[in-house]
């Protein structure tokens, strides 16, 4: 049974003006009907793009895209513009980053949402289904927020708005970029919480990114850890953090502080590199403590457990994951 | 509702106070610049005895502030004092005229957004194409070309060269003007119910209008174009697209209602700038508006008759800029409401 | 191509503001050796040939002559001397006068800010033109008493761009620590608050002089500026207009030099504002 979504041998280049600069470097991705995953890495890794890839909204001329991102067995990358446009906002919806930035500043709140509900079924009373998704993502007085603009609401509530709508059309597929992180740290809390509870309860399926590991142990099922355009690691949640195995994995966790106070974090020698002129092979290699001349050769998943894969020479096995 | 009404409330006032002020500048302008007025008023070849009884008339005789109180005491009741050249109260030959003004100024202004506006969207819509560098250049050339260059040009082509249009005037020789209701031509032709009136006050009317209105086209159609552009790269616009709102749905509205913020607080301004235009415009097509017999008073040194219009145009100005606070007040709500509670 | 576009866009901005100083400089220098460039001088100043009267272009008179017989090039090349003179004296003298204001109202601020300001909302209150036509009205309509109306409206832009910018400029770290060490206040106006003015103040003086030389050739479009027999752009489309649409060469040819003036500094200006990265 296909996945909800597959993300098959993904490559993603700009032609700018220094060169060709390779973003996404070849990535394969499942996400089951039901199920969280999340994309973790640094800021640059290209995580973000493609979110926007998969919802079509590179439109510049410049884009270079190969492979395939199939939803539900359809390839988004080869659908028209029109049949593209029909997923959006109904079978697939996304949740961006700075709540107050992705709303309209001279629009109402209501106005906004019924946008979004008018794009779902049809005939229903949008001010009633407005009321109940606001009140499904916790807010108290949903009348007055519907009546207000963005602005004259918290950046708390701006999010928790952000969410309903992007529940309210009860889609298959929520795409999550690094929600609540332009939020203080309680508040994103309370939004993945509440987030997770909503997706669990209508068995939507969600796909984080995020470049917080925290977020990534309370939220996701599964994990994909991406460095430079590439998947480096991928595991079901509690074995990714119980056994770690790709050298930058192992670096990230490393570099988060404990409460403890036992250890001190450390960080990762070097930097993002070039996408126009990037390393060869494993693109990690140049920062890695075990790297050796193997390395300039692509590296092949390894498996190491179940459902957990690693691209790098350490893991080798004969048998391709 | 109420917070805008007391942000109304609070530009009216100041408006009025701004209105005193101008009061006083004109009149300081009108007593302190040296020479004469009433001198200057009647030539060299007058007589003192002339110059006297006119200053006398002027009230020119008394000190300042005695003359700025009396100013402002006629002014109240109305008395603008009489036109030295037709003789008749200022009053009366602003009520004459002004309203042929007003409709220039109010059909400018509607071809300067109805076809500014959209043209800009037009020009975001397709950045960099040929639609895009095409309106630029246009909108560069409203901006850069005076208004009476832009009246001679544009009557060079649609009266002489195409011949569509008519040349000067407010009306065709052969028709009679409707009745009077408000003064504008157009539209008491409209009110009752002459067509064929409407439609030849009308066609006489593009010309000056739209020679008007060419800086302000320009400068609409350049900010909204630069204000689409900004609106486009906002977080909210990539929003209604992911969520699948029509690219047209987004040019239309979200891009284009807080862009249009922006352009229509600086609108008031290129409003403004027709009033200055009008001068010009109405010399070249003989409009007999304020303006043309503003120029023919500054032109016989007819010193009640240059008060009384500036301060009538400076009045009217700072309705205008009242009337596009409201719109802006309207579209941009974060002008009068505050950040409320959490 | 994003890399054709951008590197694309870059140099049509560029293009453009290579333009518009091009046009400039070729005015300026027209201007300034005008009697050594045109090819009848003699003719911008009292002539008469009715023999050569009314001629349209040829290759004799490139613009054709006037009613009187006067080459129009000459003249209109002259006009440049008058327009840009104009716009050279109103800003020398506004501009600093505006500027000095506006410093005041916005760093010392007080009753000084509040007169100021108001003072400069009523000047800001008429549209523009009608205040120099108002001030004109009193006086003798010559070249000197317009550039004085011009000048006397002109300034209140520079007060209300310096007041905004000296107004968030002060509260800026680098003004505090002046005021702590003692500076006086002189000295902060003129050493800290002024040079961060100054790329606004010029962008703002170059789009500035066309729009001057705009209304200096408005005002003798009506008379009230230049008088004859000195060329003016102005008077000339003004004199020519009665004569359309047959000699059209008479009004059309000043009326496109006023065009290409003011769009020349419009184009530099824009390209200063871009390069300079400033809101004016």
């Amino acid at each position: 049974m296909p996945a909800l979504l597959e993300i098959d041998r993904l490559h993603l280049r700009f032609r700018l003006f220094e060169g060709i600069s390779h973003v996404i470097n070849g990535i394969d991705l499942r996400v089951e009907r039901g199920e969280r995953v999340a994309i973790v890495g640094e800021s640059g890794c290209g995580k973000s793009v493609t979110v926007r890839l998969i919802l079509g909204l590179l439109q510049q001329n410049n884009v270079l895209v190969e492979g395939s991102i199939r939803f539900d067995g359809v390839d988004l990358l080869q659908l028209k513009r029109a049949r593209l446009r029909e997923i959006r906002g109904r079978r697939i919806c996304a949740v961006f980053q700075d709540p107050m930035a992705s709303l309209n500043p001279t629009f109402k709140v209501y106005d906004q949402l019924r946008t979004v509900i008018q794009r779902g079924e049809a005939r229903r009373d949008a001010y009633a289904v407005a009321r109940a998704a606001l009140q499904e993502v916790a807010i108290t007085d949903p009348d007055r927020v519907l009546g207000a603009y963005p602005f004259q609401l918290s950046g708390g509530l701006n999010q928790r708005v952000l969410i309903a709508m992007s529940l309210v059309n009860q889609p298959d597929l929520i795409l999550a970029d690094e929600p609540g992180t332009a939020l203080d740290v309680t508040v994103q809390e309370q939004t993945l919480l509440l987030m997770r509870r909503l997706t669990e309860q209508r068995q939507s399926s969600v796909l984080l990114i995020t470049h917080n590991l925290g977020v990534v142990r309370e939220f996701a099922d599964r994990v994909y850890v991406m460095y430079a355009g590439n998947i480096v690691e991928q595991a079901p949640t509690p074995e990714l953090f119980a056994n770690p195995r790709h050298p930058y994995t192992q670096a990230l966790l490393a570099s988060v502080p404990t409460l403890s106070g036992e250890r001190l974090p450390e960080g990762i020698d070097g930097m993002v590199p070039d996408y126009t002129s990037p390393p060869e092979g494993c693109r990690f290699h140049p920062r890695c403590p075990a790297a050796t001349s193997v390395c300039r050769r692509p590296q092949p998943f390894g498996t190491v457990g179940e459902n957990h894969l690693v691209a790098c020479r350490l893991y080798r096995s004969e048998h391709h994951g | 509702m109420r917070s805008f009404l007391s942000y109304l409330a609070r530009r009216l006032l100041a408006s009025i106070g701004v209105l005193i002020g101008v009061s006083i500048l004109i009149f300081v302008i009108a007593r302190v610049i040296p020479g004469d007025p009433a001198r200057i008023a009647l030539g060299p070849t007058a007589s003192q005895s002339q110059v006297e009884a006119l200053r006398h008339q002027l009230y020119l005789d008394r000190p300042l502030p005695l003359q700025y109180l009396e100013f402002v005491r006629r002014l109240g009741r109305g008395d603008l004092g009489i036109s030295l050249y037709t003789n008749r109260p200022v009053v009366q030959d602003l009520e004459a005229y002004f309203p042929a003004t007003l409709e220039l100024v109010l059909l400018g202004g509607l071809i300067m957004l109805v076809i500014g506006i959209p043209l800009g969207v037009l020009a975001a819509y397709f950045r960099n194409r040929w639609p895009d560098n095409a309106a630029r250049v246009f909108a560069l050339l409203g901006v850069a070309t005076p208004s009476f260059v832009w009246a001679i040009f544009l009557m060079l082509l649609f009266s002489y060269a195409i011949g569509i249009l008519p040349v000067a005037g407010q009306l065709s020789e052969n028709l009679k003007p409707p009745p009077h209701v408000t003064g504008m031509l157009t539209v008491d032709a409209l009110i009752t119910g002459h067509w064929v009136v409407f439609w030849n006050a009308f066609r006489h009317m593009l010309l000056p209008s739209a020679s008007l209105a060419m800086a302000g086209l320009g400068q609409a159609a350049r900010l909204t174009r630069a204000n689409m552009l900004d609106s486009y790269n906002t977080a909210y616009v990539e929003t209604a697209r992911a969520y699948g709102v029509a690219e047209l749905t987004i040019a239309r509205k979200y891009a284009l209602r807080p862009a249009l913020i922006p352009t229509f607080t600086v609108m008031g301004l290129d409003f403004a700038a027709m009033l200055g235009a009008a001068f010009l415009v109405e010399v070249v097509f003989n409009w007999p508006g304020v303006a043309r017999y503003a120029v023919e008073a500054i032109l016989h040194k007819d010193l009640n008759a240059i008060v009384g219009t500036t301060l009538v145009i400076a009045a009217f100005f700072l309705v205008v800029n009242i009337i596009v606070d409201i719109v802006v007040g309207y579209i941009n709500p974060r002008i009068h409401i505050k950040r409320d509670s959490r | 191509m994003i890399w054709r576009s951008k590197a694309w866009f870059r140099f049509s901005r560029n293009a453009l503001s290579i333009s518009g100083f091009v046009i400039v400089a070729a005015a300026v220098l027209l201007a300034l050796f005008a009697p050594w460039l045109t090819p009848y001088p003699a003719e911008a100043g009292k002539f008469v040939d009715f023999a050569h009267a009314s001629l349209p272009p040829s290759w004799h008179h490139l613009f054709g002559t006037d009613t009187i017989g006067r080459d129009v090039l000459t003249r209109v090349v002259f006009g440049f001397r008058v327009s840009l003179g104009l716009g050279v004296v109103v800003l020398a003298l506004a501009a600093p006068v505006g500027v000095l204001l506006g410093l005041l109202a916005g760093y010392v601020g007080g009753w000084v800010e509040g007169l100021i300001m108001r003072t400069t909302d009523v000047f800001l209150a008429l549209p523009p033109l009608v205040l120099a036509l108002a001030v004109l009205g009193f006086l003798q309509p010559n070249l000197f008493n317009a550039m004085m109306a011009v000048t006397v409206m002109w300034w209140p832009w520079y007060t209300r761009l310096v007041y905004n910018l000296a107004r968030s400029i002060r509260t800026e770290g680098f003004i505090t620590a002046a005021e702590v060490i003692g500076a006086s206040r002189s000295h902060i106006l003129l050493r800290e608050i002024l040079p961060n003015c100054f790329p606004s103040i010029l962008t703002k003086m170059t789009l500035d002089m066309g729009f001057v030389i705009l209304i200096g050739a408005s005002l003798s479009f009506l008379g009230l500026g230049v008088q004859p027999p000195t060329p003016d752009l102005g008077s000339m489309v003004a004199n020519g207009a009665q004569y359309l649409p047959d000699l059209w060469w008479i009004p059309v040819f000043p009326g496109i030099a006023v065009l290409v003036l003011v769009l020349g500094f419009n184009l530099l200006g824009d390209g200063l504002r871009d390069l300079l990265d400033v809101e004016v």
